[in-house]
């Protein structure tokens, strides 16, 4: 195609026809301030705060909408576009509630940055503003609509990364406002909790509900015994609260951080993903055994789980009946783990650090009681994780790296690690699949095929002579034609695996927030954290669950066998169809 | 959620199922059950964005969107006062305050008994009548009707309420 010649601030830059003004800038390293644009996602150009001049013409124009011609002479930075920014900013703040010194976003609020980047110094119009909604009754995610600039990121978001739409824009002028059909309550619609919405939401509109209160107290309660778990993606992503690369790896300072702040055990979440991979390798092989329902479909997405009870119950059976990873590792710790160290489980209280905000939900789900007891007593998010470290006044660069507790629960294999990737739990699976049927240990370890961060993926492998389809679906608008050819009866697969969110738990909804500006370069981060992962895998001697010395010893010792009685008890639960709207 | 009659389903179905192929059928089906129920139920919502697949949000934005569309249902007889700027300096609010004074009606509501709905309306373009009242399909230009308005006012209220 013919370059097409432009002028940006009195420069002569090349460009593509049909690229956006704001794009050109952005190769060209010319910083255009932007708030509702994110790349691949929102393309409206709502909030004309990218407003730029071009010669010739009389009003600016919204650069991230418009395309550039040939010999375009545009001003990002005149005089006139300038003020217009900071007026922009003037007016969406003076519908915004500004107590951002108490506000979860505070420091790391996209509008508090833009205001001071643009020079807004003072409250030019105050005066009315539009009555707000706040709903934290879902288990998950809070909405505070006071807080909301209706840059419509979230709805997008809902919209084309999960292709569900729970949020959308309602009333109109002043009255506008963002929120579930009936401005209800999360709890009260066909919303999954997967936190997407808040990961790009650019304010504090949309946030996880905080338990950090709750682990504050029971850590300080002497009479508590507080044991605290880590999932495999919150070490890839927790390096983020602290500015630190995307992509570190922070495993080692981590247990170190909770440690130091007093949590009685510090296990691996990992541990409790080799016990999934154990009960849902074999979950599989006796459904392909014995004639069950197949496609066996994973549940470790709690995200996912929601979505099936309300949009597919017909598929229910289906889904694996195991429990997620760290609700097996919490079922074991109050039971396994209380009788050995002989403390009364009501005694211990169990955290999860996850990056996930469906998980808080999943935790107080009514089908994952064990004899009355919750496995998990508090879900944090990785960030609220990184909001505890600060609060507990530790260094968190500068703590050495430190292990975690090896008695019971400390080993772990390099195919637990994985889980917090789109395609990990699936690989696991199949390590230990094939060896499990074709009795054996096979060198045969990474399923390149069902790697990736983005798009479906499949593969067909044969174990034991048998071929084996398989799928990885991460977002449910890349799990929903899957799920459809279930329903018609013309899917071809054996076993899928089905994550929430796009990439996986690495993206999920509790992660670090990604700021618009990364999001929309060139830095792929769910990739770098995926990396991460993937090299803890291949760091470790072990790599397949069923090797786990610590995983043998607790069948032989108190669960038996893989699906028995004890461990059906323990580690498995069942669903029930759910309302989309209550 | 309160549960809607079994008819206004079974219409709710035939509507959906009469605009489904047509281009644009969101506000043709919101229309109708608008004209045919007297606002637009949840159900219908439901329904709607399942012909249309399109989420329940996305259609709700289109009903609070255009002020034609209520989520309440609307009284038997709905009254509308027009505020637009002719009808207003020619004393509309006037009007408006002294019909929500007969009918226990509050603006812009309904009356707890359901006979009657107000609302207050933009210009409805027929100034020439101002101040302009519209009673279900009976326009009274208040200059000169006003005495007839109050009195078909007070009849429904005398048929309905005293005998009712």
């Amino acid at each position: 195609m013919e370059k097409i010649k432009v002028k940006i601030n009195n420069r002569e830059y090349l460009a593509n026809p049909g690229q956006t003004i704001l794009d050109v800038a952005r190769e060209n390293n010319i910083h255009i301030p932007t708030l509702c644009h994110l790349k691949d996602l929102t393309g409206t150009g709502s909030c004309r705060v990218c407003q730029v001049e071009i010669k010739g013409m009389n009003k600016l124009v919204a650069s991230c909408v418009y395309p550039v011609a040939d010999g375009m002479e545009i001003k990002t930075n005149s005089k006139k576009a300038l003020d217009a920014r900071k007026q922009i900013l003037e007016l969406i703040v003076s519908n915004h509630s500004k107590d951002c010194l108490s506000c979860i976003r505070n420091t790391n609020c996209e509008l508090q940055r833009l205001c001071q980047e643009t020079g807004v110094r003072e409250d030019a119009y105050a005066g009315a503003k539009t009555t707000p909604t706040f709903d934290d009754v879902a288990p998950g995610i809070v909405r505070d609509t006071s807080k909301c600039i209706l840059c419509g990121r979230c709805v997008a978001a809902c919209q084309k990364m999960q292709g569900i739409g729970i949020l959308g824009f309602q009333n109109r002028g002043f009255k506008t406002k963002i929120g579930p059909v009936y401005d209800r309550s999360f709890a009260d619609v066909n919303c999954i909790q997967c936190g997407q919405c808040i990961n790009v939401c650019p304010v504090g509109a949309l946030y996880e509900k905080e338990e950090i209160h709750y682990v504050i107290d029971a850590l300080d309660d002497p009479d508590k015994y507080v044991v605290v778990q880590t999932a495999p993606a919150v070490r890839a992503s927790l390096g983020e609260e602290f500015s630190m690369p995307i992509g570190t790896r922070v495993t080692g300072k981590m247990v170190s951080a909770l440690k130091l702040m007093g949590f009685d055990r510090v296990y691996d979440t990992n541990f409790g993903a080799d016990l999934t991979i154990m009960e849902e390798a074999n979950e599989f092989i006796n459904r392909v055994k014995n004639g069950g329902v197949l496609p066996q479909i994973t549940s470790c997405s709690p995200g996912w789980v929601n979505y099936c009870e309300m949009e597919y119950p017909e598929l229910l059976d289906n889904l694996s009946t195991c429990k997620s990873p760290h609700m097996m590792l919490g079922a074991m710790i109050k039971s396994r783990f209380a009788d050995i160290n002989n403390i009364p489980k009501e005694k211990i209280v169990t955290v999860s650090i996850m990056p996930c905000t469906a998980k808080k939900g999943e935790a107080r789900r009514e089908e994952n009681l064990v004899d009355g007891v919750q496995d998990i007593d508090y879900v944090l998010t990785t960030r609220e994780l990184g909001k505890l470290i600060k609060m507990y006044g530790i260094d968190f660069k500068a703590l050495e790296d430190e292990k975690y507790d090896q008695d019971l629960f400390g080993e772990y294999t390099g195919a637990a690690v994985i889980f917090g990737v789109s395609g990990g739990v699936m690989e696991a699976a199949l390590r230990t699949a094939k060896d499990v049927l074709e009795d054996g240990d096979f060198q045969q370890l990474e399923y390149t095929q069902v790697r990736g961060e983005h798009g479906l993926k499949e593969a067909s492998i044969e174990i034991a002579g048998t071929v084996i389809n398989v799928a990885v679906a991460h977002s449910m608008k890349l799990a929903k034609p899957l799920l459809e050819d279930i329903k018609n009866g013309v899917s071809k697969y054996h076993f899928i695996e089905i994550m929430g969110c796009p990439g996986g738990c690495v993206n999920g909804g509790g992660q670090s927030y990604v700021p618009a500006q990364i999001r929309n370069s060139n830095i792929d981060y769910m990739t770098l954290r995926a990396k991460a992962l993937y090299a803890e895998d291949e760091a470790q001697p072990v790599r397949k669950s069923h090797l786990n010395t610590q995983i043998q010893a607790l069948y032989k010792e108190f669960l038996k066998e893989p699906n028995s009685d004890v461990a059906h008890h323990y580690l498995h639960t069942h669903y029930h169809k759910k309302p989309r709207f209550k | 959620m309160k549960k809607i009659k079994e008819e206004y389903l079974v219409r709710i179905d035939e509507i959906v199922k009469m605009h489904q192929d047509k281009p644009g059928p969101v506000k043709l089906m919101l229309h109708e059950v608008q004209k045919e129920l007297g606002y637009i139920p949840f159900e219908a919502i439901e329904a709607i964005s399942e012909a249309t697949n399109r989420s329940a949000a996305d259609i709700y934005g289109v009903v609070t969107f255009y002020s034609q569309f209520t989520t309440e249902p609307k009284g038997k007889h709905v009254i509308g006062v027009c505020l637009g700027t002719a009808c207003y300096v020619n004393g509309s609010q006037t009007i408006l305050e002294l019909l929500s004074e007969m009918t226990g009606c509050p603006v812009n509501g309904t009356s707890s008994d359901g006979l009657f709905s107000i609302d207050a309306t933009r210009c409805v373009g027929a100034c020439g009548l101002a101040p302009v009242v519209s009673v279900d399909d009976t326009v009274f230009g208040c200059q000169k009707q006003l005495e007839e308005l109050k009195m078909l006012v007070l009849n429904y209220i005398k048929e309905e309420r005293v005998n009712g």
